[in-house]
């Protein structure tokens, strides 16, 4: 759907340089799963000329939250929202993770930003299921925790937690859970998940990670989003097919 | 004013008003019907087909400029055969116009494409894509050539009756030459402009910022140049005019209509604004009611110079 007048709610730096946007937007609210994502048109005029696209953090009754850091024009603009903005939200988008099964413990994967979308996935979440999330960073300001459950973190400087990547981290804790009852899901940087996907494959675990990418339209005709598939034969479409694979499905 | 006209004539193809969505910008016209009203439209463009199925470029195949984007696609379709069989189907019941835009790396290739969609009822129109930038088979290599341009629109005419577009290139020194080319040889239109060639580089990682280095320049950065070229062939060839480039709002298109286009495609403002075809159409009907126009066909080429 497009939401043309989505409002604003509150815009919280919750930390030197990440942002929480909430906006009013009942539908979108109301049908968003978790690793969904809209695509975002940040002002009217042509300049940013796309959209953006964000994974939905969070949901509390008709606002949506999106956890975003400053990367460029589009994300400065919408740290600098007011109360009462319109924003104009295509949504929900893509293909989320599947959390239903039979598993028992959740293994959460997050490197910097890529925590955004793990919120709504822990409130959906049933409540029998063990979450342990594993947050990665260059450095201790570079960690997001905004409503994450049992952490375990690493930086690239040993700043904080563990000293080396997340991945790393998650391997020398891996043998504290039976594959057969754990179900691994990630968000990152590319060569975070491509790092992570070898490693779960390898070792026979069930794991799903969402992907980015630069897009355009968001729901599948511009088809500059696209992934290659693990046969090579065929590419996938971020934004239709994913942004949520398998990781075996995929060659990022 | 009640009664106004917004249909167009391209040769023998009635519109129902002069806006249509553009090849590569709508796939198949599935996906972007959740957004807008298709039966409402003047047409749609299909995604280029070719004979076989093309997987197109690897990624990135994108990257946004100031007011436009760069692609290369690499006119990633599903085959001839594919299309008839589960595309037609869902195009038959839009309600609107459907025209194929066909991509080949030979003319054979074309010849045969347009052949076998002969037959359909549904396909009232055939667009002839000989400027695609991001494919190394085909594309430019024929849309830069004016003898291959006269060549493919001759055979292609010659294959079928139904009403011939061919899509020009604007990466040429005279775009006329090549419509009047397309006149000669029978086109029913043409259709200006497919994109420009540009690139874009990562100034810290000094690698393009598309994988196919080079990609195809659209938006609202295009539309000046774009005006440029129809009104440089609406000055100079008697054939009619699909008006591309960078429109983003109705008063565009009205200033595409005047400069000679007689209909107008609507291409990357579909990935801003999957609605911009109605609202653009809603447009045209009040500025035809405020400026007293019955008929929407008199802005074609109405200027004054």
């Amino acid at each position: 759907m497009i939401e043309k007048n989505g409002i604003v709610v509150d815009v919280d730096e919750i930390q030197s340089g990440i942002f929480i946007l909430k906006v009013k937007s009942s539908q979108i609210a109301y049908e968003v799963k978790p690793g969904q994502f809209c695509n975002i048109k940040v002002n009217n005029s042509l300049t940013p000329f796309l959209r953006r696209p964000f994974s939905v953090c969070e949901v509390e009754n008709d606002i949506i939250f999106f956890q975003f850091n400053l990367v460029g024009e589009g994300t400065k603009l919408l740290s600098q929202k007011k109360n009462g903005d319109l924003l104009n939200i295509i949504g929900p988008l893509g293909h989320g993770f599947n959390y239903s099964g039979n598993y028992e413990n959740v293994i959460i994967v997050a490197g910097g930003i890529g925590a955004a979308p793990f919120p709504l996935l822990i409130n959906n979440l049933s409540k029998d299921k063990k979450v342990a999330t594993f947050i990665g960073g260059k450095s201790k300001k570079d960690l997001i925790k905004y409503k994450l459950k049992n952490i375990f973190a690493s930086t690239d400087d040993g700043s904080e937690g563990f000293c080396g990547n997340v991945v790393q981290l998650l391997e020398s804790e891996i043998h504290k859970y039976e594959k057969s009852k754990t179900k691994i899901f990630a968000c990152g940087p590319n060569a975070m998940l491509r790092a992570l996907s070898k490693f779960t494959i390898a070792n026979g675990f069930d794991c799903e990670i969402s992907t980015e990418s630069v897009m355009a339209c968001g729901f599948g005709i511009c088809q500059g989003c696209n992934v290659e598939g693990a046969n090579s034969e065929n590419f996938f479409l971020i934004c239709k097919d994913g942004p949520v694979f398998k990781a075996e499905d995929v060659k990022l | 004013m009640n009664n106004i006209e917004l249909s167009v004539k391209i040769g023998n193809l009635t519109l129902q008003n002069p806006i249509l969505l553009a090849s590569g910008t709508v796939g198949y016209g599935s996906e972007i019907s959740e957004y807008t009203d298709l039966s409402k439209i003047g047409g749609i463009v299909t995604k280029s087909i070719s004979l076989n199925p093309r997987k197109g470029n690897p990624p990135p195949r994108i990257t946004e400029t100031a007011s436009g984007m760069l692609n290369a696609i690499g006119l990633a379709n599903v085959g001839l055969e594919e299309f008839i069989k589960t595309k037609i189907p869902f195009l038959k019941n839009i309600g609107s116009t459907l025209i194929c835009n066909i991509a080949a790396s030979s003319i054979e290739e074309y010849v045969k494409c347009v052949k076998a969609l002969n037959d359909e009822d549904t396909v009232k129109a055939f667009e002839i894509n000989v400027s695609c930038p991001n494919v190394k088979d085909g594309g430019l290599i024929f849309g830069n050539n004016v003898k291959n341009v006269r060549l493919i629109t001759e055979k292609v005419r010659v294959a079928t009756n139904k009403p011939i577009i061919i899509k020009l290139s604007p990466n040429t020194s005279s775009i006329k030459e090549f419509a009047q080319a397309a006149k000669d040889e029978g086109a029913d239109a043409v259709s200006a402009i497919n994109t420009f060639v540009g690139t874009a580089f990562d100034i810290y990682t000094r690698m393009p910022k598309i994988k196919n280095i080079t990609g195809g320049l659209s938006g609202a950065a295009i539309k000046p140049i774009a005006l440029a070229k129809v009104l440089e062939i609406s000055r100079n060839v008697d054939i009619p005019i699909i008006g591309i480039g960078g429109i983003m709002n109705w008063q565009d298109a009205v200033e595409f209509m005047i400069c000679g286009a007689s209909a107008v495609q609507l291409g990357t403002v579909n990935f801003i604004n999957p609605n911009a075809s109605v609202e653009i159409i809603n447009g045209l009907k009040n500025y035809c009611s405020k400026t007293k126009l019955e008929k929407i066909s008199n802005l074609i080429a109405s200027y004054l110079i």
